[in-house]
């Protein structure tokens, strides 16, 4: 893609402003940093990418991200991360769906379930799609954990990741109970309550904790709509927070090479290649197990 | 991990990354592949397994099944397998709170520079355990089945009280002889011996600890909730010596509280809330 140049950034060509007000002569883009500054700026409301990316400079993130390099021996244990993103957005569009019909109130709640499944144009297959893709999301967080622990992808410098990557599994978890009580029949409902009573077992916030979720002491009216705002606007708003912030530093630090892959290190790289970061340490240093490849 | 073992990692990690291949469209390809059978795997599940709706929720009727999501299995057989009442905080919070902890602090307390789970033994092996474990209870809660039949043999007066105990819900917590499942809640088998009327109907009407009270039933069907009370009041354990069960490890600790016809909740006269904390629940029916 063309990248069409940035506005100030012309190698101080001086006479660059005043093409622009000219705007009398469409050229095509020539290598003169000068001129292709002229056409960009003419040509912009013509071409949408181009004007977008002058304000925003997407093109240059999206080069980075999608260029960037992923170490030798990626396989396919490395897709669980995205496959658990991708099985997010399925729950967020299923979820969107299932909104439109449905009623958080204990009188109309069971009957607007009754009425998407029954009634609606695909509602029980959307509503499945739901209920299957929970479990299926809760799977890939598990198996993404355990592919983390086991290839020790936790350790320096992604400690931060891992921590958020284990917020994201407690704030999957609350999905799965409070979106539990949603369908609002017999199963939901008990199995909500016994829940709800394992958290007052709690000790000092225990008590706070059940009262919180049944909006109350005693399970009323409100318990349904308070589990259904934070089933559908609290939670996911922090999973996406979460997910922003794990997706960042997973580009930002790279994603890790299989932990039976060692670099083999001779002394030549390790000077072609000094990390800046650490200032500390020898470079002959690496050398010492670097022929473990 | 020291300094030059942080730089000599950052130095070989640059060195793969530059061998490696670019994230698009390799990783992405691989990625697109797994979307799909996601998104597959899904919507095969949707068709085949259905998104089935039970019987509307009814605070007032009682034939229910207080089964939790399967992946909320292992905590749930955690109570199963911590018996004693006192303990019953330590596997509903206190467990998990410690696994997460564990689980958050991971990268703080394993410094081990190495990688490879070959040359990591211990976090290894704490891992497959973990799993093992976590699969075993999900296994049990799985199989732990939801009968709606108690086969003790009563007295016919309390047969009515027999039904409504099946068909409540009990023998998903609680035993009565050969059925229903042993625990979260205590062996229902001989209560009758520990427990006078009056304990077991305010144990009921409480519903200690994570048991959900009864409450609703006492009030809009007091005759169905007479017959139950009967029916657990006239369980003496009589059945128990036929089978020889007696003395399991999980009455055990209930049995301390027994004769004591007034264990519930200090405060459960004034307050409303079912609960049930912190409180000695050996009256749990």
């Amino acid at each position: 893609m063309r990248r069409p140049p940035k506005p100030g950034h012309s190698n101080g060509n001086g006479d660059a402003p005043a093409a622009l007000e000219n705007g009398d002569a469409p050229s095509p883009v020539t290598d003169n940093p000068g001129k292709r500054l002229t056409t960009g700026a003419k040509d912009a409301p013509a071409d949408l990418v181009g004007w977008v990316d002058e304000r925003m400079g997407a093109t240059s993130f999206l080069t980075a991200m999608l260029m960037r390099k992923v170490p030798k021996g990626t396989n396919w244990f490395y897709t669980l991360g995205s496959a658990t993103l991708f099985a997010f957005v399925v729950q967020a569009i299923t979820g969107v769906f299932l909104a439109m019909y449905y009623t958080p109130s204990p009188v109309e709640a069971y009957a607007s379930i009754t009425h998407l499944t029954n009634d609606v144009f695909l509602g029980e297959f959307v509503r499945g799609m739901h209920k299957w893709g929970a479990s299926v999301m809760v799977i890939l967080v598990f198996v993404h954990m355990a592919r983390t622990f086991f290839f020790g992808a936790y350790k320096y410098p992604r400690e931060l990741n891992w921590v958020i990557g284990v917020v994201l599994l407690i704030l999957t978890m609350v999905m799965g109970f409070t979106g539990y009580l949603l369908p609002f029949d017999q199963r939901s409902y008990w199995a909500t309550i016994v829940g709800v009573n394992i958290n007052g077992t709690g000790p000092i916030v225990g008590p706070y904790l059940s009262d919180f979720l049944r909006a109350g002491p005693e399970f009323g009216a409100t318990t349904l709509s308070r589990f259904y705002a934070i089933h559908m606007l609290l939670v996911p708003g922090a999973i996406i927070a979460m997910i922003g912030a794990h997706l960042y530093l997973v580009v930002k630090m790279g994603t890790t090479a299989p932990p039976w892959m060692r670099a083999d290190l001779k002394p030549k790289d390790a000077r072609r290649e000094p990390v800046e970061a650490i200032a500390d340490g020898s470079a002959n240093g690496a050398s010492e197990n670097g022929n473990a490849s | 991990m020291n300094n030059r073992e942080k730089e000599q990692y950052l130095r070989e990690y640059e060195v793969m990354k530059k061998k490696g291949k670019p994230f698009f469209p390799y990783a992405v390809m691989k990625d697109s592949v797994m979307a799909c059978v996601v998104v597959g795997v899904i919507i095969f599940m949707s068709l085949y397994l259905g998104a089935e709706q039970g019987p509307k929720a009814d605070p007032t009727t009682t034939t229910y099944v207080p089964r939790p999501e399967w992946y909320f299995f292992f905590l749930f057989e955690l109570l199963r397998v911590i018996k004693p009442p006192e303990l019953v905080p330590i596997a509903t919070i206190g467990v998990p709170t410690i696994a997460m902890v564990l689980l958050l602090l991971l990268p703080f307390y394993d410094r081990n520079p190495e990688r490879n789970p070959l040359k990591r033994p211990i976090a290894s092996i704490a891992g497959i355990m973990t799993i093992i474990a976590m699969a075993f209870l999900t296994f049990l809660g799985a199989n732990a089945g939801s009968p709606t039949d108690i086969e003790i043999d009563v007295a016919p007066e309390y047969e009515a009280g027999k039904l409504v105990a099946a068909q409540s819900g009990c023998l998903a917590c609680h035993q009565f002889g050969e059925n229903g499942n042993n625990g979260p809640g205590p062996k229902l088998t001989e209560i009758g011996a520990r427990l006078n009327p009056a304990a077991i109907a305010r144990s009921l009407e409480i519903g200690p600890g994570i048991m959900p009270s009864y409450a609703t039933m006492a009030e809009d069907e007091p005759e169905k909730f007479r017959d139950l009370v009967a029916f657990l009041a006239s369980l003496n354990g009589e059945e128990e010596a036929s089978t020889g069960e007696v003395g399991v490890a999980g009455s055990g600790s209930v049995e301390s509280s027994g004769g004591n016809p007034a264990v519930v909740e200090p405060d459960a006269g004034s307050s409303a809330d079912g609960a049930g904390a912190t409180t000695d629940s050996g009256a749990t029916p």
